[in-house]
């Protein structure tokens, strides 16, 4: 694969629904074994842009390629199979589940055939990674409780230790510390930063916490009312004076 | 593990041990029973889709009166004209020897499972698109519309239906061949399914029933569980079709073949009323509603239909979880359900302590 | 078959009879789709009792021949009754439902079905009963005979049919019926009692079913199990024009009826229901390919 091409590449991206323009022209590479970040206000069209790249909805204009495919027409299993995940602001696990068998489904299945769909479950490899993970996110001692019961943030942490688990090339993570416990924000962005440098997982990252993403990503994108405001390094952007007026809300 | 394992064994063998002393100590009873194994697979199929999955069909009767045809068909035709045969609306008789007939019904009952697993494979990638209430009412809807369609359908004799072929051997011992067909038809059902939800597969069918959309961002072939778990139960139920069909010796589309109003809603109902999604749960259901269902029916004077409904109504409106979703709700742990542990035990792997939230 | 469309070929204007008797019968499916669209859209309960609730409105009028009435004196009796029916429904099962999962709703307004069926079938027995009118039919041409009672049934459709649509813009609780329907709690923190709403509604729609039920046991036959493909056609009809969507329910209604007709005439009255119900498949999976355009699912 040539370095110099982006994993992700959204060009001139635009969205509108009804008459409401959610994204407006947006352009945005995304390098290969980085962390880059999205930030902008509530409404700015960040999610949207997310749910664009992995498929929950066609674009209108622009196109998106993931490793040189273009993948805006493509839906959302096939773009999880080519190794893009996303994880929720709203966190999805499977509830009724516990975290083992969470981790344990939540294998690629990128290249599965049709026999190795009937492979016990309780497979000892498997099983043994998914406890690995699961350790790596804290939750070992969990692992066997129906994953409904556990804490909001402890969801949080399943959600982000399935993905794992998929063993993606890229991972989008949509406000990954929204509703967690702030004594417990430090460690989830070192897990995040260790998970882009152990496993070489291209993270894009949704953040409202500027603290955190300032931390974490080495460039960062700043969406306002549907379209690309800046794009620079953490220190430009906090010095970007269109960057903080559209914080402050002076427009 | 091991002791679900243990409890699972003792449970096949009480009932298979039940099986076979039924007919020898009460033999007057012995179609009852037959129709009792028909309500175990129905209600075990039905929670295929329906419990383990999520996937509500008001239609899985479709499986069951398709197979219950093609076994006609394949059964008949081997020796006579269908055409002829049921233009003549029984008066036709055809002599069948033994070797003709059961040879007849071995391959009825197998082309009866597939048939009905074609159709499966067939309508499945279109249906199982549809989501929630929409599936629930299309399947609904196309089960009444196969029955319309055979109904108007000379060839099989349309609305008044086919006399199956005789059963050749001494008279009331046939009661016991299709005792036996049905019973270890569920049997093969039930051990299919206990296998299959232990497989990763089982994980992918839970998965889709707790979130589908969470599985196809994960990369889930979603369609391609559905339709296979839909193909499966179609299969065992297409087979169930094809022995009742030989079993009450005459069959029509709407009250025999295709009753959604019966059979169709008895496999929800009993699946239900054992509690859905769990490996015991239909067949307790399917047993208790069965046995309530034969005792009470001739007592209630014609309003047996009403209560029914009644039934049903209570069940869903105040019973929903079923009797072992309550008992897995009241005592997690006989069910292998892990409440909190707390810290203490260690990661089997090699890996590094984390520190715990 | 093609003998049948050999005939509309030699007579067209058979065709154009046909297609009017089914625009006639039509109006009567726009309304009952409107009344699930009702209760679909207010409290997102699908209720497939809805047929069952026409041929209970039937009987009404049947029962009204019996005692030596009119049928069409039934009507007021009809939606007064239908409309306590209705709200005790609403009371003993789909408070209950409400906000539980769809499919419960839906299963026990299935059970629900049952019930009245059975009860029907008790009281009345399986066979196909009318509710004589003895209004007549008037000729247009020799091929277009219209029944006085389709026409009828026709103008007081349409007549009910605006008489709701003014009561939701007008009235107090249309317009909290419409607020429920939009934001459950929204309505909820403003003080509307959204569960007066739903009995309202749900009792509303009751009526709507009585009241063309008593035109369907004047215009055809109605029998205890008849139910199910009158529930089948209303959820065609909203499935295809959607929520909230009155002119398309309308259109879509006449549509379905005209269908009907057609092809129940080409095909033969016995593939008459299997046309309907099929069209129910095709109509699921328009919506589906529709949607799969769209990088969507069909919920």
């Amino acid at each position: 694969m040539n370095s110099s091409q982006p994993q992700i590449e959204v060009k001139s991206v635009s969205k509108s629904y009804g008459g409401v323009v959610a994204n407006k022209d947006i352009s945005i590479r995304v390098p290969h074994g980085r962390i880059t970040g999205l930030i902008g206000p509530n409404g700015s069209g960040k999610t949207t842009l997310f749910n664009s790249i992995v498929g929950y909805h066609p674009i209108d204009s622009g196109s998106i390629t993931f490793e040189g495919q273009e993948i805006s027409t493509l839906r959302v299993p096939d773009i999880a199979r080519l190794g893009m995940l996303r994880t929720f602001q709203q966190t999805r696990i499977y509830k009724k589940m516990n975290c083992v068998q969470n981790m344990i489904i939540s294998v690629s299945h990128r290249d599965e055939g049709f026999g190795g769909i009937f492979k016990q479950a309780k497979d000892r490899e498997t099983e043994q990674q998914a406890e690995e993970l699961l350790n790596f996110v804290g939750l070992y001692q969990k692992r066997n409780l129906i994953s409904g019961d556990l804490s909001f943030g402890q969801q949080k942490l399943l959600e982000f230790a399935m993905a794992l688990m998929n063993k993606p090339k890229v991972l989008l993570l949509d406000e990954p510390t929204a509703g967690i416990n702030p004594t417990l924000i430090n460690g989830l962005i070192d897990r995040l930063k260790r998970a882009n440098e152990e496993f070489g997982i291209t993270l894009f990252v949704i953040e409202h916490n500027m603290r955190v993403i300032m931390n974490l990503a080495e460039e960062i994108s700043c969406l306002a009312h549907g379209e690309l405001l800046a794009t620079g390094s953490p220190d430009e952007l906090q010095n970007d004076q269109r960057v903080i007026d559209a914080y402050l809300g002076a427009h | 593990m091991t002791s679900a394992r243990k409890l699972d064994l003792r449970v096949y063998a009480g009932l298979i041990l039940f099986g076979i002393i039924t007919p020898i100590l009460f033999p007057n009873y012995t179609s009852q029973v037959a129709v009792m194994w028909l309500m175990v697979l129905m209600a075990v199929t039905w929670d295929m889709t329906g419990g383990q999955m999520g996937y509500n069909s008001l239609g899985n009767v479709i499986f069951f009166g398709l197979g219950m045809y093609a076994s006609a068909v394949v059964q008949i035709s081997m020796f006579a004209d269908v055409a002829e045969y049921t233009a003549s609306f029984g008066a036709m008789y055809v002599e069948f020897t033994e070797v003709q007939y059961f040879t007849g019904l071995a391959l009825g009952i197998v082309v009866g499972g597939i048939v009905a697993t074609l159709f499966a494979l067939l309508i499945g990638p279109f249906m199982l698109g549809l989501r929630g209430p929409y599936f629930a009412i299309g399947t609904l809807g196309l089960a009444v519309a196969v029955a319309e369609l055979i109904a108007g359908w000379g060839y099989v004799g349309a609305g008044s239906g086919i006399s199956m072929p005789v059963y050749p051997g001494v008279a009331g011992e046939s009661t016991f061949v299709w005792y036996i067909l049905m019973g270890v038809t569920a049997l093969l059902a039930h051990l299919f399914v206990r296998w299959l939800y232990s497989t990763q597969f089982g994980l992918a069918m839970n998965a889709i029933r707790d979130d589908e959309d969470k599985a196809e961002a994960m990369g889930i072939r979603t369609t391609r569980y559905k339709v296979l778990t839909w193909a499966a139960s179609a299969f065992f139920l297409g087979m169930g079709g094809a022995i009742f069909g030989n079993m009450s010796g005459f069959i029509e589309p709407l009250e025999v073949a295709f009753p959604t109003a019966t059979f169709g809603i008895f496999m929800v109902a009993m699946a239900l009323l054992g509690g859905k999604g769990t490996l015991w749960g239909p067949v307790l259901g399917a047993i208790l509603f069965h046995i309530v269902k034969e005792a009470t029916w001739t007592y209630l004077l014609g309003w047996q239909w009403v209560a029914l409904g009644a039934i049903i109504i209570i069940n869903i409106v105040y019973f929903q979880q079923g009797i072992l979703g309550w008992a897995q709700d009241k005592w997690p742990a006989a069910f292998g359900l892990t409440v909190d542990r707390g810290p203490g035990d260690q990661p089997t792997g090699d890996t590094r302590p984390e520190a715990a939230e | 078959m093609f003998e049948n469309l050999y005939l509309v070929y030699l007579a067209p204007l058979m065709g154009v009879d046909l297609i009017l008797q089914g625009l006639f019968i039509g109006a009567l499916f726009a309304l009952i789709a409107y009344g699930l669209a009702l209760v679909w859209g207010v409290m997102n309960v699908k209720n497939l009792a809805q047929g069952d609730m026409v041929i209970l409105g039937g009987y009404i009028s049947y029962q009204a021949t019996l005692w030596g009435y009119h049928p069409m004196l039934a009507m007021p009796v009809a939606i007064i009754l239908m409309f306590g029916l209705g709200w005790l429904i609403y009371a003993l099962i789909i408070r209950r439902v409400v906000d539980r999962d769809m499919f419960t709703s839906l299963l026990a307004t299935f059970g629900l079905s049952l019930l009245i069926q059975q009860v029907l079938n008790l009281i009345y027995g399986p066979e196909v009963k009318v509710a004589e009118s003895g209004f007549g039919n008037f000729q247009l041409d020799t091929f277009i005979i219209i029944q006085n009672v389709r026409l009828y049934s026709l103008l007081i459709a349409g007549a009910l049919a605006i008489a709701i649509v003014i009561f939701m813009k007008k009235s107090r609780m249309g317009q909290a019926i419409r607020a429920t329907a939009q934001d459950a709690r929204a309505a909820r923190v403003l003080g509307i009692n959204t569960d007066r709403v739903y009995a309202f509604t749900y009792a509303l729609n009751a009526s709507i079913c009585g009241a063309a039920g008593v035109l369907v046991a004047m215009i055809w036959v109605i029998q205890p199990y008849y139910g199910i493909v009158y529930s089948i056609r209303a959820f065609i009809i909203v499935t295809a024009a959607g929520l909230g969507n009155l002119p398309g329910v309308i259109l879509t209604g006449f549509g379905l009826g005209a269908w009907e007709n057609v092809a129940g005439f080409m095909f033969g009255a016995e593939f008459a229901v299997a046309a309907v119900v099929i069209m129910l498949v095709l109509v699921l999976m328009y919506r589906l390919l529709q949607s799969y355009r769209v990088r969507q699912v069909v919920r």
